[in-house]
Formats: C-alpha cells, structure tokens, sequence
C-alpha cells in the first residue's frame, strides 16, 4: 500500500503534463462531431482532473521533493542521460495554479464563448501542458522546449480575435519578441552545455559548482535569464505584455496575467537556486534582480495609471507587480521568494477577477475604454462591488494574498526605501483600477472629457466575445469571478502562509535539491521559517496601500474641481508621461532594438563587482 | 521613434551584446576538441536500447520528454495557424477553379516524383531508429510530396487527395499515440516515455522498442500536421473570398 | 581558427535582430526572426563538432567504438528546427491577417497599438 501511493506520487509530475496533452488530442479527433456542450464538459473535465492531480502533488511535496526520471534514466555517480521532473511544493503550486486558472477560463467561457470552428479549448489544454512542463521539469533545455509549447500556443491565443487590427498586430509582436527571447535564451544554455556537457539543473550545479562564474557562465546566465526576464515583461522587455493582453480573449489573458508572466520569474528563481546560486556572485544577482525589479514596478505603474483602455490598464498593473515579484526574489533568502509566491498566488486570483469582469462589461458592450463606459455599469451594481473589492485587495488590502505576500516581501528587504517602493507602486495601480471601476460601476465624479491622443489605445471599439450578447450575466461566468476571488482570499491564510515559508526552505536549499535528484538522498526536513506570517505592522502598511489607492482614486476622480494651483502641478507632469506612452510605440524594431540592450543591461549588472547589500540591507 | 534613433539603440545593445558573446566564445572549449560528456553517456546508452542511430535514441528514449514537448508544439502551431487563418466573418469560402497552365514536363515530373517522394518519406519514417531520419523528418517529406500533385497538377486534384479533415484526425492519433505510449511506460515500467517494448536485434527493422513506435507515431503527426498546415494557408490564398469585405 | 563557428553563430543572432530593427515588411521580419534562430543552429552543432568523428549513427559497417560527433546537440537543432518552422508558420498566418486588417505589412504603418 505505502509503496503503491509512493509510485502514485512520483507518476503525478508526468502526468500532469500527459492528462491534458491526451485530453487535448481527445478533443481534438472528437470535437468535430462533438456537441458544443460536450466539447466544454470534456475539456472542464481533463482540466479539473489536472487540478485534483496537482493538489495531490501540492499536498506530497509538502512532505519533501517528487524526483521522477522520464524514460526511467536514472543517474549513476551523479550524471544521466535523461530528464527529470522534480516537484518542489513551488513547482507544484504553479501547476496546480495553471490548473485552477484553466477551470476559471473555461467555466467563464461555458457556452456562451464563440469559439466555433476554432478549437479554443484544444489550445487551452496544450497550454496547460507546455505551463505544467516548464513548472515541474528539472533540465534546462527542457524548460526551453515548454517555454516555446507555451509561446507558440499563446500566440494563437493572442491572435484569436482575426478581425481586430489590435488583436493580430498584439500577436505578432507578442510572437517574435518572444521568440527572439527564447533564442538568447537557447544560447545561453548552449554556452552552458559547451562549458559542462550537462543539461540538467542539478547536474549542471553540480558541474560548475566549486569555481567561481567566469565570463562564460555569467554570460550565459545574462541569456538564459532575459529568456525567462521576456516572459516575465520585465522592464525593458515588457513592451509585448501590454499588447498582447489588451488583445487576448478575456479568459487567456486570466492565464497570461495570472501565470504565465509569473512562470519567468519563477524560471529565474528555478535556475538561480538549482544551479548557479553557489557560482554566480549573489551581489550581482541581487543588483541585477533590484534595478529591474524597481524599473518594472514604476514604469508599470506609471503606465496603468494613465491608461483608458481597461484591459491595457489591468495588464501594465501585472507588469508592476511583476516588478515586485522580482523585488520579493532579489532579497535572494526564503522569506522574500516566500512572499514573491504568495503574492503572485494571490494577484493571480485577483488579476483573474478583474480580467473577468472586464470581459463582462466587453460582452455587454462590445467596448472596454473607461471614458465611454463611463455610468454604463450602474445597473449592475453587485458586479460594480465585487470589482471594488478585487481593486482593493490588488492594492493590498488584508486579508487577501496580495497584501500577505506583499508584507513578507516588504519585511525581507529591511531597506526602507523598499518598503516605500511596495506601498506606492500598490497603491497607484490599485488606484487606477479602483478609479476606472468608480467611474463605470458608479459613475463617481463628473463625466471625464473625451480627448483624442494619437498615441492612446482607447479600446473604444472591440469585437464582442459572446455572441449574442447576453441580457444579464451567466451564473457560470459570475461563479468563475467569485472562484478567482476566493482564490485571492484562500492564498491570504495563514496556514498558506507558513507553508509557503517551508517552501521557500525547500527551494532554496540547492545542497539538498543536488543531493535528492543526483543520488536519490532523502530530503530532509525544512524548518517552519519566523517571518512567513502575518505581522501587525505589515497588515498596517497594506492598509495603507490601500488607504492611499482610495485616496488617489478620488483625487483623480473629482481633479477637475480641484484648485487651479493643484491641476496646474498636475498638468506639468503630462510631457514626461506622454513622452513613456510614445516609447510604447507598438513597433516590433523598437521593441527587438530594447531587447538587446536590456540584455546588456543584465549582463553588466550581473558582472559588476561590489554588494548590494547596501541596498537592501539584506547580506546574501 | 525615428528608424535612426531605433538603429542606434540597436547598435548600441549589438555591439555590447556582440562583445558579451565574445568574451563567452573565447572561453569555451576548443572547437572540435574530443571532449564531449553527454555524448560519452549518450552513446552506450543508444547502444544499450538497440539504436544503432544515436539522434534518435537521444529524442525518442533518452530526452523523449523534450520530444513530446517539440512534437506538442507543432501540433499547437498547426491548430494555431488553422485557427488564424480561419474565414473571418465576412468572407467567404469558394470553390477553387481549375485555372492556370502547368508545362507538359513539369506535369510528367511531378507524378514521376509523387510515388517517390511518399515512398522515400516512409523509409525515412520507419528507419528512423537504424538510420538517418526519423519520424519529423519522414513526415515533412511525406506531406511535401503530397503537394506535388498541387505543383504539377491543380489545385483541387490535390484536394481530392487530400480531405482536411481525415488529417486532422490522423494528426491527433500521431500525437495522442505518443502520449499514450508515454503514459503506458509509466503504467508498465513507472517511469513517462520508459521503453517498454522488446528491444530486438541490432540492425534489424523491428527492434530498438519504443523509438520505432514513436517515431512511427511522430512520422504520422508531422506528416498529417504539415499538411493540415499547409491547407490552411493554400486555402487562405486560393479559396478564401474577402473581396466583399474590401469593398465595404 | 577555433573561433571562427562560434563568430559565425553570434554574428548570426545578431544579424536577425538587425533584420527585425529595420524591417519594413513583416515576412521579411518573420524571416529575420529565423535567422536569428539559425545562429543558434551553428551554436550547438559547433559546440558539439569533434574533428574526425563520423555521424553518430552505426550503420552496418561501422564499428560501435569509431569516434563520432556529439548527437545531443544534433538532437536539440532538430527541436530547434522544429521550433523555428511552427514560429514561422505562426508568423506567417498572423502576417496574412494583419494584411487584411491594416491594408499593410509595413510595421512603421502599423497604428492599432500605442502607449
């Protein structure tokens, strides 16, 4: 009996990625003689099935790492010819994530999505699979192959909506800047292959490990990373997140936003610890992971801050927050990735919610721009006070998992400077979402004036998603918004908290990460770490995020009836942010041309000599 | 920006990036030098399963993950072309018509040339294991030379030799089958993708275990997936009528 | 000249990012992209290239103890390439649509997205 469930735990990994590829070839053989009904109910049922399997793994993990060997290749003397997939309770908390997401995406799309004649449920299992591959699998260059499963699927996704210029030129550039990520990235780990002749994590730790980075591998660590940084969006390789959300169908972009952006940062955090934490110097690291992670916060705020068009809005608000992941990880010890996965966790609910509703005001009226929709929404008003909830919680409001994890974060980087950085960036993007719900849901403040700005995404007209548009909403579309919530609430208990503490023990022990899949050592047990909890003076400072959210909210809300002097203050700031939004210029040279140099800014930032310390406060 | 400006931000990132990849070339290991690791492993483990083709031991039995991986991207792309290059909602699908002149040679040397090609694709397919060659590569010279009947012929001879949908059926059985025989190694041997099947004699067709069946199944998958793919774009060109859309 | 391979490779990459800079015409950016992914083609075949060895296949004939090249690098090319086709396959179908949409393929003309 014990073994038998021993052999259930070490099949789950691979079968979280085999369940949705079969179930995706299913539907696709099936889905051409298949009711519309039973083509959902299928997938929702290989997807919900994917959910109860990463659960289980969730729940063994906790216990220790799931290491299994594809193709049975186990390693002699530290080496193999195979791949293996090792579950950690991270990894497997992404799949299970993937798989919740999915269930979201789908149940909201029940029925009344069209998706006639285009498959939208096959892709969305591929998806699954290629986001479940790169989370649990323990070799680089297959990461590098569930990133490209992952990227291909997306871009069709992207690209779905064929009769919108937005849509297709959002694909394209989400396509190739994508793509050229991922070929840095490929040499990135072709350099690594030429210096060790290893392709997996641990083997390649164990190879380089015992000398110091040279250029070689600091090299290629700069290249690998900006693969996983693209997709992550951060700064400066982000320009393609805004694009390709704006345009996604609603329930992808709960995907996009919610996962699979994380999953680079995850991607750099999996290759930092199982692989080069011993040899790359942490300071360079932690400057690197510091000086991104802040640009990708500002520019991500200031960019959803002066955003009409609601999907755009919510997706420069995951770029900033992104910009705080990479913040929460730069701290380089347990407690921050802790509150880095909490805080993702818990933003991937909320962000969900907020897509979804979005998707909702979309169906309704074929429209997603904040000035014409402006007091279209007061009829709906418990829609309008759920939104109001979800922009609070994204500010940071207790008890959801954005504010648990963000408190984590805030208190592992004992910097101040830091903290501050946490509050407003919290703040000003739950503002801006908090403002434009005001606006639609409840018509708060006067009309906003209608301008034109040629160098403004408007989303004044979209294709509606749901045909014909519904007189109210569905019950499955209003009960996948409530389950992302509560997603968003679940990731802020306690419990969750102190487990992903212990997590973040198991993660960043590279000794025992090496020794569990390299010579089968049992892992041993991780420490409940202090700090993974809630503390009254984190609770206070998201509060406060939130507080200000309100605040700022209103102050742009009821600006015209400011004094002269104030919006006079206000206007001088207007060149400096026009001048951001024409950067963002929807040009696919400037964005390869920013790639490049983002690359070298990492490289640089990676290689410099000296400590961060300073900074942080944090000695790694 | 102006293209000046974005050429010298380019230059800027090319010339640091360039000097990255230098610093990082110089410190590889000799070109051509004796020393490679995985292959010193990689070798008597294909030897060890019966693959007198060590490529394909390396993508079917040793790293077969990264393969379910490649082959689940290009069914994902192919339904993703499939799906982008569907009629939009105000154009229409019409019916091709047999015009244009294809030289009396040309012709004759496509039908010489069809037989071959399908013939050469599967030996390729089937001795992907002893062989250079394999299932991806058999396949794209199946489907390739399915289309000669295009090339030399028109285009609704091709369509008679070509209902869409069968092969989007077969695509998936190519794909589904290499998933499952992954997932009955796990069931037979706990471990995704293991080679459970016999593993025969050296040299001989039938041996080397799954990696003739995969690569079959990959065979079969690439071969129905590009010409799924192909369709959708000859059909974009030649059937799809957008001519009233332009018009509004 | 044991540099000469990997110059090729990096040269490469960089010459399909310039491609993509000064593209006026999606499919020919769509190509650059390849390009850029070409360099990584001569990257690993480089890296894996012995002087002297044979292919790595023991076709009858061939003793099983004869020096070959390394085959996993070989192995990852062909997903590679695999990679690279389906990305320009997808490319391409995007291409065709933003054709239809925009009236144009020049991405300077290209306006539906901005700030």
């Amino acid at each position: 009996m014990a073994t038998g469930f021993a052999a259930f735990g070490t099949a789950l990994p691979a079968l979280g990625i085999a369940v949705p590829l079969v179930g995706a070839c299913l539907l696709l053989a099936l889905d051409q003689v298949l009711p519309r009904v039973a083509v959902d109910a299928l997938a929702a049922v290989v997807v919900l099935g994917v959910a109860v399997l990463m659960g289980a793994l969730v729940a063994i993990t906790a216990s220790g790492r799931v290491v299994s060997w594809a193709g049975g290749w186990r390693p002699a003397g530290g080496v193999s010819v195979g791949i293996v997939l090792v579950a950690d309770p991270f990894g497997a908390g992404l799949a299970f994530l993937v798989a919740l997401l999915t269930l979201a995406a789908l149940l909201y799309g029940w029925q009344y999505f069209s998706h006639a004649e285009a498959h939208l449920p096959v892709l969305l299992l591929l998806f699954v699979a290629g986001m479940t591959g790169f989370a649990l699998t323990g070799d680089l260059f297959d990461m590098f192959v569930f990133f490209e499963l992952m990227g291909a699927v997306a871009y069709a996704l992207t690209g779905y909506k064929i009769e919108e210029p937005e849509s297709v030129q959002g694909a394209f550039n989400f396509g190739v800047i994508n793509s050229l990520g991922a070929y840095l990235c490929l040499a990135g780990i072709g350099l690594l292959y030429a210096r060790t002749g290893q392709l997996g994590l641990a083997q390649l730790g164990a190879a380089l490990s015992g000398h110091p980075a040279d250029l070689l591998v600091l090299v290629a660590f700069t290249l690998v990373a900006t693969g996983w940084l693209v997709k992550a969006a951060a700064v400066p390789f982000h320009f393609w997140l805004a694009d390709a959300h704006a345009v996604a169908p609603t329930p992808v972009c709960v995907l996009f936003s919610g996962v699979m952006a994380p999953l680079g940062v995850y991607g750099v955090a999996r290759v930092y610890w199982a692989t080069l934490s011993g040899t790359v110097s942490a300071a360079g690291v932690q400057r690197a992971l510091l000086v991104l992670g802040v640009l990708t916060a500002t520019v991500g705020a200031l960019m959803c801050a002066t955003q009409r068009h609601l999907k755009r809005l919510l997706a420069y608000s995951t770029i900033a927050h992104i910009g705080l992941f990479l913040l929460g990880v730069a701290a380089l010890e347990p407690a921050g990735l802790a509150g880095s996965a909490l805080y993702l966790a818990g933003h991937a609910g909320i962000k969900g919610a907020l897509f979804l509703l979005v998707g909702v005001l979309l169906s309704r009226y074929g429209c997603v721009d904040e000035i014409t929709l402006y007091g279209r929404g007061r009829g709906s008003r418990a829609l309008g006070w759920l939104y109001v909830v979800a922009a609070l919680a994204l500010a940071g409001l207790p008890p959801f998992g954005v504010a648990l994890g963000k408190a984590i974060s805030e208190e592992s980087l004992a910097a101040t400077w830091l903290a501050v950085v946490f509050t407003a960036v919290s703040a000003v993007t739950g503002a801006a979402t908090l403002r434009a719900g005001l606006r639609v849901f409840f018509a708060v403040g006067p009309p906003p004036p209608e301008h034109h700005d040629e160098d403004v995404t408007t989303g004044e007209r979209e294709e509606r998603e749901v045909e014909p548009a519904p007189a109210r909403t569905p019950p499955t579309m209003l009960v996948a918004i409530l389950l992302l919530l509560a997603l968003g609430l679940v990731t802020g208990l306690p419990a969750v908290g102190s487990a992903a503490g212990r997590a973040a023990e198991r993660f960043t022990d590279r000794a025992g990460y090496l020794d569990q899949v390299l010579h089968g050592a049992a892992a041993p047990a991780v420490p409940t770490p202090h700090g993974a909890a809630w503390t009254a003076l984190g609770a206070g400072l998201g509060v406060l995020s939130a507080a200000l959210a309100v605040g700022l909210a209103l102050l742009v809300l009821y600006a015209p009836r400011l004094p002269r002097t104030l919006r006079v203050a206000g206007a001088r700031t207007a060149p400096a942010t026009h001048a951001l939004h024409r950067l963002h210029s929807g040009h696919i040279g400037d964005y390869a041309a920013w790639l490049l140099v983002g690359a070298v800014a990492l490289g640089v930032l990676l290689a410099l000599p000296g400590s961060a310390a300073g900074a942080t406060g944090v000695t790694p | 920006m102006s293209r000046g400006v974005r050429t010298l931000i380019f230059l800027a990132g090319a010339a640091g990036l360039g000097m990255l990849l230098v610093l990082a070339f110089l410190r590889c290991p000799p070109f051509g030098g004796d020393w490679h690791p995985y292959r010193d492993m990689a070798v008597p483990a294909a030897l060890a399963h019966v693959t007198p083709n060590v490529v394909s031991s390396v993508n079917f039995d040793q790293r077969g993950l990264d393969t379910l991986g490649e082959e689940t991207i290009l069914l994902g792309s192919v339904l993703g072309a499939t799906v982008l290059l569907r009629p939009g909602r105000h154009e229409t699908r019409r019916e091709p018509q047999d015009v244009g002149r294809v030289l009396q040679v040309t012709r004759l040397g496509g039908y010489v040339m069809l037989p071959l090609a399908l013939t050469l694709g599967l030996d390729v397919v089937i001795h992907g294991h002893l062989t250079p060659g394999g299932g991806f590569q058999g396949g794209v010279v199946l489907a390739t030379g399915l289309h000669l009947t295009y090339v030399a012929g028109s285009y609704p001879a091709l369509r008679r030799l070509r209902p869409v949908s069968w092969y989007e059926y077969a695509e998936a059985l190519g794909a589904g089958t290499f998933s499952v025989l992954g997932v009955v190694g796990l069931v037979t041997s706990a471990a995704l993708l293991a080679n459970f099947l016999p593993l025969g004699q050296f040299q001989q067709l039938f041996s080397s275990g799954t990696v003739l069946a995969l690569s079959v199944a990959t065979g079969c998958e690439v071969a129905a997936g590009v010409v799924v793919l192909l369709a959708a774009f000859l059909e974009q060109t030649i059937m799809i009528d957008s001519s009233r859309e332009r018009a509004g | 000249m044991s540099l000469y391979a990997y110059l090729v490779a990096g040269w490469l990459l960089l010459a399909g990012f310039f491609g993509v800079v000064r593209s006026r015409d999606l499919v020919h950016t769509a190509v650059c992209v390849s390009v850029a992914q070409s360099g990584t083609y001569v990257l690993l075949l480089g890296i894996g290239f012995q002087r002297g060895a044979g292919a790595p296949v023991f076709a009858p004939g061939i003793p099983t103890t004869s020096p070959v090249v390394d085959p996993v690098v070989q192995a990852m090319a062909l997903t590679d390439i695999v990679v690279s086709a389906t990305v320009t396959a997808l490319l391409l179908a995007i291409a065709v649509q933003i054709a239809k949409r925009h009236g144009t393929v020049d991405p300077d003309e290209l306006h539906a997205l901005r700030g």
